[in-house]
């Protein structure tokens, strides 16, 4: 018997999809009473686009798997960091040459500003840690760019939020 | 069709069950979807969500701004850059509008694109028309360093749902403002032609700082200047670039953008953004 969870964590981040949206920590929880099942997720980034779909795969997905009615809800708090990526998640975003995030800044106080850049990650193809950063927005809200030194390849890292 | 993604671009063009596409056109559901937007108790309503709007109409306007410029950048990472910063405000806009409409009884789109001028309530630097890069740069330095700072105090706000919608913008907003940053230091302590049209910049710009820090009895927190100017300051010092010293812009009868009273810019703004909506308001693709 696959429980409500297991079903909804295996949906796939439709702009990471190497990922499941339990891997990327997007899952928050899944309650069932009798057949009814309710869901959290949490956006990335406030201005994430996928959110609709996840929520429409979730949905979809557990109707299939035989649960009904279905509840899709938004959890705006505590906001999404990347620390919430699995080890198995961020496994998985190296296999796909994606280097995963570094620990997210946890912060008191006003918020420095970052002049100089920030740590490289190390390149998630030949591991070497001499990299560079290109730019700090990528092609989707929660990666930069980068290239590596060594092997000379370009490369897209998660960003540590 | 199945709607299980091996790869993303299967979704892109495709029509899905509500016959709408993924990642542009209507049918967006509403981003505070199944969140607990009773007001607190204690709380003024109307105060909230006039408060949510100006905020709200902060970022959309200003992302409106920044989507602008997509096409005309130097550079394609400083073009994705740009689109990034102008996704991450129009997530903010979008939960602020819902939050402000879920109060008034309309939906962000009403907000959006069938409101009046007059019934904007930005601030005045977000409307404004950025004429070459190094304006951009300093606007967004300033706009982000403003909002920053405010939405560090509202991660702490009374209502709960402006607190987590805060929280979250805060995390975005420290990338925009360091983008912003290492932009004006740059240009600043680069050549004496790009030093000298970033203090251009600013010098066109600082007019529109003090409008930013005006009293507003509906906000449910208030950054001091000194905050803001602190971080200002350390960036100048550190591009070379002196503090400009220019007279705020006017406020006309003691009104500005909060009320409703904007520069001429703004209504070429609207006229672009609204009037598909308006010409067909029931439209969907």
């Amino acid at each position: 018997m696959v429980t409500a969870w297991e079903t909804a964590a295996a949906v796939l981040d439709p702009e990471l999809p190497m990922l499941t949206i339990a891997d990327l920590g997007i899952l928050r929880d899944v309650q069932e009473d009798g057949g009814t099942v309710t869901v959290m997720i949490t956006p990335t980034y406030s201005g994430c686009p996928a959110m609709r779909e996840i929520s429409a795969d979730v949905r979809r997905r557990l109707e299939r798997a035989g649960f009904a009615p279905v509840t899709v809800r938004t959890q705006l708090a505590p906001a999404w960091s990347s620390d919430w990526i699995t080890e198995e998640g961020q496994r998985k975003l190296a296999a796909a040459g994606i280097a995963p995030p570094s620990p997210a800044p946890r912060r008191t106080g006003p918020v420095p500003v970052t002049l100089g850049p920030r740590p490289a990650p190390s390149c998630p193809r030949c591991g070497s840690p001499r990299t560079r950063h290109t730019a700090e927005f990528g092609a989707t809200a929660c990666k930069s760019l980068h290239r590596c030194d060594h092997c000379g390849e370009p490369f897209e890292a998660v960003k540590p939020l | 069709m199945s709607t299980e993604h091996d790869n993303p671009y299967d979704l892109l063009g495709t029509d899905h069950d509500e016959g709408h596409r993924w990642a542009f056109g209507t049918g967006f559901t509403d981003p505070l979807e199944g969140v607990d937007t009773s007001v607190p108790a204690g709380l003024d309503a109307g105060a909230l969500a006039r408060y949510c709007l100006a905020l709200g109409d902060d970022a959309l306007i200003y992302s409106h701004r920044l989507q602008q410029w997509v096409t005309r950048m130097p550079e394609l990472e400083e073009e994705t850059a740009i689109a990034n910063i102008a996704l991450d405000l129009l997530g903010q806009a979008r939960m602020l509008l819902a939050r402000a409409g879920g109060i008034l009884g309309q939906t962000e789109d009403q907000l959006a694109f069938f409101r009046a001028e007059g019934d904007f309530r930005n601030v005045r630097l977000a409307e404004y028309e950025d004429r070459d890069f190094a304006e951009l740069a300093g606007r967004l330095l300033i706009f982000s360093a403003w909002r920053l700072a405010l939405f560090q105090e509202l991660s702490a706000a009374t209502d709960p749902v402006l607190a987590a919608i805060a929280a979250k913008g805060v995390n975005e907003l420290t990338y925009h403002r360091d983008y912003a940053a290492q932009w004006v230091v740059r240009l600043g302590d680069g050549t004496a032609l790009s030093r000298e049209r970033m203090q251009i910049a600013l010098q066109a710009l600082w007019p529109l700082v003090g409008e930013l820090f005006r009293p507003d009895e509906d906000a449910l927190a208030a950054v001091e200047p000194g905050v803001v100017d602190a971080v200002l300051d350390s960036v100048l010092a550190a591009a070379g670039l002196d503090r400009p010293d220019a007279a705020p812009l006017a406020a006309v009868g003691g009104r500005a953008g909060r009320d409703g009273v904007h520069t001429e810019a703004m209504g070429y703004i609207l006229a672009e953004l609204q009037s598909v909506a308006r010409a067909y308001p029931d439209a969907t693709w």
